[in-house]
């Protein structure tokens, strides 16, 4: 974009692109990236499960505990739990108006989705390390 | 509701239907959806890690009425989510934003996960006995 004279801006405050949140896009970003690696594990995923439907605890074990697909299922986790709390995020701040509820929500789904990150990816090693 | 008296815009009854809306209203809903179901991939993943008998417990739990409609319906959100979120991932380079183009693309996305939910399920009753 050349200089425009009706731009009022700032031009260090348009190269910074952060906006008034002073956050720039890296929210709408994430969110975009996280949905195309989840396009991937996702399917990844539905896959691996389904080769699973009937079989046995043992199978089902031995199944995770391949090194690529513990890899996967860990990335899998980290990334459809940070997608989710960016999208849940969007959802709170839409229906939730009484700010101290909104907050307490906010800060709620995110520990919960680092505790169940934390807790699914130790035990995906304990399967994959033979634990 | 918010504290402030300001005027608000007109709520969903205002508008004639259309299945944009639908898709629209759909991906947030199947998104919320999502966010809980991949609770129970989690415990999945830790019953698998503590023991058979846990695991156990986890088919039992999923393959009870309750459980195989849970299992339905998370399905179903999870291939909605998906083809719908391709389309938006489309939608976000620029592409598709012409009103006919907009409409088929949200009947395909629809249409899409119905297609692909039937699909996964004939193939689990097929090979034998549910979840």
């Amino acid at each position: 974009m050349s200089t425009n004279a009706k731009d009022l801006r700032n031009p260090l405050k348009r190269a910074r692109g952060l906006g008034s949140a002073q956050s720039g896009v890296s929210h709408w970003w994430t969110q975009r990236v996280t949905a195309v690696g989840l396009v991937i594990l996702g399917l990844w995923l539905v896959l691996l499960v389904l080769g699973l439907v009937h079989s046995d605890y043992a199978t089902a074990r031995a199944a995770v505990a391949k090194p690529w697909n513990a890899v996967l299922l860990v990335a899998f986790l980290i990334t459809a739990f940070w997608h989710a709390v960016l999208g849940l995020q969007v959802v709170i701040e839409d229906y939730v108006h009484t700010r101290w509820k909104e907050i307490v929500l906010l800060v709620a789904i995110k520990f919960l989705a680092v505790l169940s990150v934390l807790a699914g990816t130790l035990a995906v090693l304990r399967i994959a390390l033979g634990a | 509701m918010a504290d402030t008296q300001r005027p608000v815009s007109p709520h969903l009854q205002i508008y004639k239907w259309q299945v944009q809306m639908m898709t629209s209203i759909l991906h947030r809903a199947t998104g919320i959806a999502l966010a809980v179901g991949i609770l129970m991939i989690v415990w999945g993943i830790l019953s698998l890690a503590a023991g058979e008998d846990a695991f156990n417990q986890f088919k039992i739990c999923m393959g009870s009425p309750l459980g195989i409609i849970l299992l339905i319906g998370w399905s179903w959100s999870l291939f909605y989510h998906l083809c719908n979120g391709i389309r938006h991932l489309i939608q976000d380079t620029g592409a598709g934003y012409a009103i006919p183009q907009f409409v088929r693309s949200s009947w395909m996305s629809v249409i899409g996960s119905v297609v692909l939910t039937l699909l996964v399920w004939a193939y689990v009753l097929t090979a034998g006995g549910a979840a």
